[in-house]
C-alpha cells in the first residue's frame, strides 16, 4: 500500500521535473534578448496601439524610440509631453514640448445650411460615396455624412450630430491621432492648435467653388471674399482657391475675422464671453477707413491706381 | 419624384430575401409537421407550438433587452429552429422540456454568438442534444403512433434502439428484423417509432424536393451525406450481415432523412463551397454510422453534424470557389 | 444544340425588355450641346477649339492627349461658346466644350447616304488611322479607345474576333435594335475588324432572348458570305441569357471556351472583343468617313410613359431628352445612365450624354430601394454568383479587418462590378460597394508595388553596366 503510494509520489513528481526542466530548456533555447529599455518605454506609453504616432503600435513606437538618435521624429499625440517627458527620462534625452492639438471638423453644411438634393442610397460609408458621386448637396467638397470618420477613432472621441448631420469632435477625448484625417475621404478634419484654454479660431470650411457656387450650395460656406484676410493685422489668414484659411501658428484670437465674416464660415470655440459682432465690426471697419485715410493722404496715386483697376 | 435617389451598382436586386428562404424552409417543413400531427395527435402539436413559440419569444427578448439590437424575428429562422427542435423530439416530451431545450437552442447556441448568421452549431440540434443528454428518459421514451385521437399510448423503441440492445445481448441483425417485422415500405411511409420528424421519410423528402425546385439549397450535402451512408454501411453489411445493419435499414430510420435534408443543409453552419460541402457531408456520414455500429448511443444523426459543424470554419478556409482564370 | 454560356456564376434577372420593339427614332437636335472632352478610358483630349469658333458637325474639337485617348469630334454644327467646367452626371466637375447649335451642317466628306459600301480596304494600317480619326471607343460601356484595341502588341496574334450582342443588362435594348435595323452595316464593320486584326474568324454573338436578330444576322452573314474574304469567316452564336454575358472575360469564356488569366488582357487568349455599337460605328468611320458623334440610347422603365430608342447626338442633356419624351415621371425614383447592373445612377439631370451613354432607364423606389442590411446567412449566394468565382462574403470580412495581403491572395483585384453579389445577397448587404472599395486599394498597392519594382530595376541598371 504505502509502496504504491510512495511509487505515485515519485513518478509524478519525477514527471513533474522532467517538464519542468523541458520548458525551461525550451525558453532558454528560444529567449529573445531585447533592450530592456523597449519594456520600459512601452509601459511608460498609453498602449492604446492607435498609430497616430506613425508606427504600429506602442511596442514599435517604443522598439524605434530606443534605437533613434533623438526623440525629434518620436511623439505620441495621446500620452502628449507628459508621457514624452517620461519617455525622454527613461532614455536620457531632451524633448521639446509640442502644443497639444485637437481635430477640427471644418464643414459648416448642416441639414439647415445645406439643402439636400437627391438621397444617397449606397452603402453607409464616405469612402463608398464619395467614390461613387459628388454627393447628396450641391457642395463637392464637404462632410459626406456616413461617419468614416466616427468609425476610424479608437477613443470614442468623434460622433454624429443626428441634427446637423455633421461629426462632432469631443475634445476631452480627442487624443490628436489623426485617424480621422486620414479617415475623412474629403479631407474635412485637420489637426490643429488646441489654443490657451482650448480657445481656437478656424475656418469651418473648405469650399473651392468660386463665390455664388459656394453661397449657392450652402448659406454658411466660405466664399472667398477676403474680407477676414484684409481684415486679420496678424497676417494670419490666407486665401486659396477661393477658401480662407487660418494659420494657427500665427492667429492671436482677437475674433476680428469670426466678426466679419458675411457667411459666418469662421467659428471661434471656448472663448469665455459671446462675440459681440456689431461692435467689433465697427471697430474694425472703423480702423480700415482711418488706414484707408491715411494711405490715400500718403499716396494720392496710389488710391487713383486702385479705382482704375 | 422629389429627392432622386442615388446609389452605387446593380439598381435592381433578387426578390429572394432571407425572410423568403427561411420561409420557403417552413413550408417545405410543412408536410413533415402534418404527417408527424396526424401520426402523434394532440401532444405532438402542443410539443409544436411550444417550440416554435418559446423559440420566437426567446428570439425576441434576447434583441430586445438583452442585445437591445433591432428584432430580427421577422426573417422567420427563429421559426425553423423551433419546428426542427419540435420535429426532433418524442411527442410525449412534457412541454417544459421543450421550452429548456429552445432556450438552450436560441438562447445559447444561437444568440450568445450573435444570432443568425454568426452561430457555429445548428441551434435546434444542440438543443436537441442538450435534452438528450440532461433528460434521457424523456428523451428515448419513444410512442408509437397511435392516430390523432390516441389516447392509448404504446411505447416501444425505435428500430435503431432495437438492433443495438438486441446486437448487445447477442442477437443478430437478421433474427431482430424479423423478429420486430420491420419492413422497408414502413419505414418509408410511416409508423416507426422514433421523434415526430423521423415517422415519415416520404413527407420529409417531398420538402427537401420543394427545397431543390425553389432553389433554397443545393442538393450536394444531403446525396454526399446518404451516399456515404450508404457506401460505408454496404462494405461493413457485406463484410458481417450479421453484426451490421444493411445500408437501406440504415438510409431509412432515425434521423438520417431529417438531419441530411434539413439539418445539415443549413446555410449557417454548413460549408459556403459545393467541394466544401461534400466533405462536410461524407464526415457526417461516415461519423453517423460510426456511432450507430459501434457508439453507446443508437443514433448518431445529431452528433455528427455538430462535430461537423465544428469542422466548417476549417472547410472554408481549404475548399474555395474555381476563380476565372486562375490556376 | 445545348445553350452554351459562360462556365462560372451568373445571375437571371427578370429581362424586361420593354422597348424592343420601338424603331429607333432621330432625336431632334438640342439648341446647346454640352460635349466632355474626357469620354474614354485614358488620357481626356485636347480642346483645339476656342469660344466663338465655328464648328461643323464632325469636325474635330479635342485631339487625343496621348495614345491611349481618342478624338472628340463636334456633333452638331454652331458656334463655341465656351469650354469649361460642367458637373457630370455624378456631378463632378469635367471639362465640356458647349456648343450652341445653328442649323445642321456636316463637315465636307462625309457620307451621309444610306448606299451600303462592302468593299473592304486592303490595308490594315489604313483601318486602324480611319478608326482613330472617327474617334471610335468601344461602346459597350467600357468605352476603351478602340484604335488601342486594334493595335496588337508585338508579338500578340489574334485567333478570334467576338463582336458582343449579347446586350444581357435588362431593359436595354439599343443593340437589339441596332442588330435588326443596321444588321448589314454591323456585319461589314466585323470584316473591317477583322482585316484590321488580320484575323479570319468572327463570332458574332446574341443572347437566345432576342431570337428576331439572331435570325435577321444569321440571314445577312449567310448572305454575305458569297462575297468572300473575310465575310467567310463571320459566324453568328446563340449564347443562352445569362447575365454578365455581354462582359468581356465571360464573353470569351462562353465563345471560345478560354479564360483569361489574371491580370491579363483578352489578346493573351488569342481573342479581341467589340460590340455590335462599335463594329457599327468602324463601320460608319471607315467606309464614310463619318465621325462617332451620335448612338443610340434606349430610354425606358415601366415607369416611364414612352419607350424609344434614340439616335442622339454626343453631348445633348439628359433633360433635354427625357423632356422630348414627356418629363420625368412622378413615380420615377431613380435615373441610370446605363443598365440597371452596371449603369450609373444620374445624380444631375443637367449633365449630357456621352459616346457610351447606351441608356437611361427610370426605376420606382420599389424597384430599385435598396433593403435595409441584416446580417450574412453565410448562404454562399454571393460567390454561386459571382462570375469571377470571388468569395465577396470573405472579402468582405477581409477589407473589414483590412487584411489587403489577404483581399490580394483572394482576388479582390479581379472583380469586375458586375454587381451580381449585391443582386443575390438576401441579407442585402452591400457586398460590391465594400469589394469594389477593396478592389481599389489592392490594385493601387499592386500599382505602387510595380512601379517600386521597376524604378528599382533601373537604379540596379547602372551598377551592372
Amino acid at each position: 500500500m504505502s509502496t504504491t503510494i510512495i511509487w505515485t509520489i515519485a513518478i509524478i513528481s519525477g514527471l513533474g521535473l522532467l517538464l519542468a526542466l523541458t520548458l525551461f530548456l525550451v525558453a532558454q533555447r528560444f529567449k529573445v534578448v531585447e533592450d530592456p529599455r523597449i519594456e520600459q518605454v512601452e509601459k511608460a506609453m498609453p498602449g492604446a496601439n492607435c498609430g497616430g504616432c506613425g508606427f504600429a503600435g506602442c511596442h514599435a513606437f517604443a522598439e524605434s524610440a530606443v534605437k533613434a538618435p533623438d526623440l525629434d521624429n518620436h511623439f505620441c499625440p495621446v500620452g502628449g509631453n507628459e508621457t514624452m517627458k517620461q519617455v525622454a527620462a527613461i532614455l536620457g534625452f531632451e524633448i521639446k514640448e509640442k502644443a497639444p492639438m485637437v481635430a477640427v471638423v471644418r464643414c459648416n453644411g448642416t441639414c439647415a445650411n445645406r439643402p439636400r438634393i437627391n438621397e444617397y442610397d449606397g452603402s453607409l460609408s464616405c469612402k463608398v460615396k464619395a467614390s461613387l458621386y459628388s454627393g447628396d448637396t450641391l457642395c463637392s467638397f464637404g462632410c459626406l455624412g456616413c461617419g468614416d470618420c466616427v468609425g476610424a477613432c479608437k477613443f470614442d472621441a468623434i460622433g454624429m450630430d443626428p441634427e446637423t448631420g455633421l461629426p462632432v469632435v469631443d475634445e476631452s477625448k480627442c487624443t490628436a491621432c489623426g485617424s480621422c484625417v486620414k479617415a475623412c475621404p474629403k479631407g474635412i478634419i485637420e489637426l490643429r492648435n488646441k489654443g490657451p484654454r482650448s480657445m481656437r479660431m478656424y475656418v469651418s470650411c473648405v469650399n473651392k467653388d468660386k463665390g455664388p457656387a459656394a453661397k449657392k450650395a450652402c448659406s454658411a460656406a466660405c466664399i472667398g471674399c477676403g474680407i477676414c484676410a484684409k481684415a486679420c493685422t496678424h497676417d494670419a489668414i490666407v486665401i486659396e482657391n477661393n477658401a480662407a484659411y487660418i494659420d494657427y501658428a500665427k492667429c492671436k484670437l482677437c475674433r476680428e475675422c469670426e466678426a466679419m465674416c458675411p457667411t459666418g464660415a469662421i467659428h471661434g470655440i471656448n472663448f469665455p464671453k459671446p462675440l459681440d459682432k456689431e461692435a467689433v465690426k465697427a471697430r474694425v471697419q472703423e480702423r480700415q477707413k482711418k488706414e484707408r485715410e491715411a494711405a490715400a493722404a500718403a499716396k494720392p496715386e496710389v488710391k487713383k491706381e486702385e479705382s482704375n483697376g | 419624384m422629389d429627392k432622386i435617389l442615388v446609389s452605387p451598382n446593380p439598381h435592381l436586386h433578387s426578390k429572394t430575401t432571407t425572410a423568403v428562404l427561411m420561409r420557403d424552409v417552413v413550408i417545405a417543413l410543412l408536410p413533415a409537421v402534418v404527417v408527424s400531427v396526424v401520426f402523434y395527435g394532440w401532444k405532438e402539436l402542443l410539443v409544436l407550438a411550444v417550440s416554435v413559440l418559446s423559440c420566437v419569444l426567446i428570439e425576441w427578448s434576447v434583441t430586445k433587452y438583452l442585445l437591445r439590437k433591432p428584432c430580427t424575428i421577422g426573417d422567420w429562422s427563429a421559426a425553423v429552429t423551433g419546428i426542427l427542435l419540435a420535429l426532433n423530439l418524442p411527442s410525449t416530451t412534457p412541454w417544459w422540456v421543450v421550452l429548456i431545450g429552445a432556450i438552450v437552442a436560441i438562447g445559447v447556441a444561437k444568440m450568445t454568438f450573435g444570432g443568425l448568421g454568426q452561430n457555429v452549431f445548428n441551434p435546434a440540434l444542440v438543443g436537441r442534444v442538450f435534452l438528450l443528454i440532461s433528460f434521457p428518459t424523456y428523451m428515448t421514451h419513444w410512442v408509437q403512433p397511435q392516430g390523432l385521437f390516441g389516447v392509448d399510448a404504446v411505447t416501444g423503441a425505435t428500430p435503431l434502439g432495437v438492433i443495438k440492445e438486441g446486437l448487445m445481448q447477442g442477437a443478430s441483425v437478421p433474427e431482430l428484423m424479423a423478429g420486430h417485422g420491420y419492413s422497408y415500405s414502413q419505414m418509408l411511409f410511416a409508423n416507426i417509432g422514433g421523434s415526430a420528424g423521423e415517422a415519415c421519410a416520404i413527407a420529409l423528402l417531398v420538402g427537401f424536393v420543394y427545397l431543390l425546385v425553389r432553389k433554397v439549397i443545393k442538393p450536394w450535402i444531403t446525396l454526399s451525406i446518404l451516399g456515404t451512408v450508404a457506401a460505408v454501411s454496404a462494405i461493413f453489411w457485406l463484410a458481417n450481415p450479421m453484426q451490421f445493419t444493411d445500408p437501406l435499414f440504415n438510409l431509412l430510420t432515425g434521423g438520417l432523412i431529417l438531419g441530411s435534408c434539413f439539418m445539415a443543409t443549413d446555410y449557417v453552419t454548413s460549408p459556403m463551397t459545393t467541394k466544401g460541402g461534400i466533405v462536410f457531408g461524407i464526415g457526417i456520414g461516415f461519423i453517423t454510422l460510426m456511432i450507430r455500429y459501434f457508439g453507446s448511443y443508437p443514433e448518431g444523426v445529431s452528433f455528427a453534424i455538430l462535430i461537423m459543424n465544428s469542422v466548417v470554419p476549417l472547410l472554408n478556409k481549404w475548399f474555395h470557389q474555381k476563380k476565372y482564370g486562375r490556376a | 444544340m445545348a445553350r452554351r454560356t459562360f462556365s462560372i456564376g451568373g445571375v437571371h434577372p427578370s429581362d424586361a425588355k420593354i422597348s424592343r420593339d420601338c424603331k429607333i427614332e432621330v432625336l431632334p437636335i438640342a439648341p446647346t450641346v454640352y460635349i466632355a472632352v474626357a469620354q474614354h478610358i485614358g488620357a481626356p483630349a485636347k480642346p483645339v477649339v476656342a469660344p466663338g469658333d465655328k464648328v461643323k458637325a464632325g469636325d474635330v474639337i479635342a485631339e487625343p492627349g496621348a495614345f491611349m485617348s481618342a478624338y472628340i469630334h463636334s456633333s452638331v454644327s454652331g458656334t463655341v461658346k465656351s469650354i469649361g467646367p460642367r458637373q457630370d452626371l455624378s456631378g463632378n466637375i469635367q471639362t465640356v466644350v458647349e456648343i450652341e447649335v445653328e442649323g445642321d451642317e456636316w463637315k465636307e466628306g462625309i457620307d451621309l447616304s444610306d448606299t451600303l459600301v462592302t468593299d473592304i480596304p486592303e490595308d490594315p494600317k489604313a483601318i486602324i488611322e480611319k478608326v482613330r480619326l472617327g474617334g471610335v471607343v468601344g461602346l459597350g460601356g467600357a468605352t476603351f479607345p478602340t484604335h488601342v484595341k486594334l493595335s496588337l502588341p508585338p508579338g500578340k496574334k489574334c485567333e478570334m474576333l467576338i463582336i458582343n450582342g449579347c446586350e444581357c443588362e435588362p431593359y436595354l435594348t439599343s443593340d437589339f435594335r441596332t442588330l435588326l435595323e443596321k444588321g448589314e452595316q454591323v456585319v461589314v464593320g466585323t470584316a473591317l475588324l477583322m482585316q484590321a486584326l488580320g484575323v479570319d474568324k468572327a463570332t458574332i454573338a446574341i443572347e437566345d432572348n432576342k431570337p428576331e436578330a439572331i435570325e435577321h444576322i444569321s440571314g445577312i452573314v449567310s448572305a454575305f458570305k458569297a462575297k468572300g474574304g473575310k465575310y467567310e469567316g463571320i459566324e453568328v452564336l446563340p449564347l443562352m441569357k445569362k447575365y454578365p454575358e455581354g462582359g468581356e472575360k465571360q464573353l470569351i469564356d462562353a465563345v471560345m471556351h478560354r479564360q483569361v488569366p489574371s491580370g491579363c488582357l483578352p489578346i493573351d487568349v488569342g481573342a479581341v472583343v467589340d460590340n455590335v455599337c462599335t463594329a457599327l460605328a468602324v463601320y460608319e468611320a471607315v467606309q464614310k468617313d463619318k465621325p462617332l458623334v451620335e448612338n443610340s440610347v434606349t430610354v425606358t422603365g415601366e415607369c416611364f410613359p414612352k419607350q424609344a430608342n434614340l439616335m442622339v447626338r454626343v453631348g445633348t442633356p439628359l433633360r433635354y431628352i427625357i423632356d422630348y419624351l414627356g418629363g420625368v415621371p412622378q413615380e420615377a425614383a431613380k435615373v441610370i445612365s446605363g443598365g440597371p447592373m452596371m449603369g450609373k445612377a444620374v445624380a444631375n439631370l443637367d449633365a449630357a450624354t456621352l459616346k457610351g451613354t447606351g441608356g437611361l432607364l427610370f426605376l420606382t423606389r420599389e424597384q430599385t430601394k435598396r433593403m435595409p442590411e441584416s446580417s450574412c446567412i453565410r448562404c454562399g449566394k454571393c460567390s454561386e454568383a459571382c462570375p469571377m468565382g470571388l468569395e465577396p462574403f470573405l472579402l468582405r470580412r477581409l477589407y473589414k479587418a483590412g487584411d489587403m495581403e489577404a483581399l490580394e491572395a483572394n482576388a479582390a483585384q479581379d472583380c469586375i462590378m458586375c454587381g451580381c453579389c449585391l443582386y443575390s445577397c438576401p441579407a442585402g448587404i452591400p457586398l460590391l460597394d465594400i469589394v469594389s472599395q477593396a478592389r481599389g486599394q489592392v490594385m493601387g498597392i499592386m500599382r505602387a508595388r510595380a512601379a517600386a519594382a521597376k524604378a528599382a530595376a533601373e537604379a540596379a541598371k547602372p551598377k551592372t553596366e
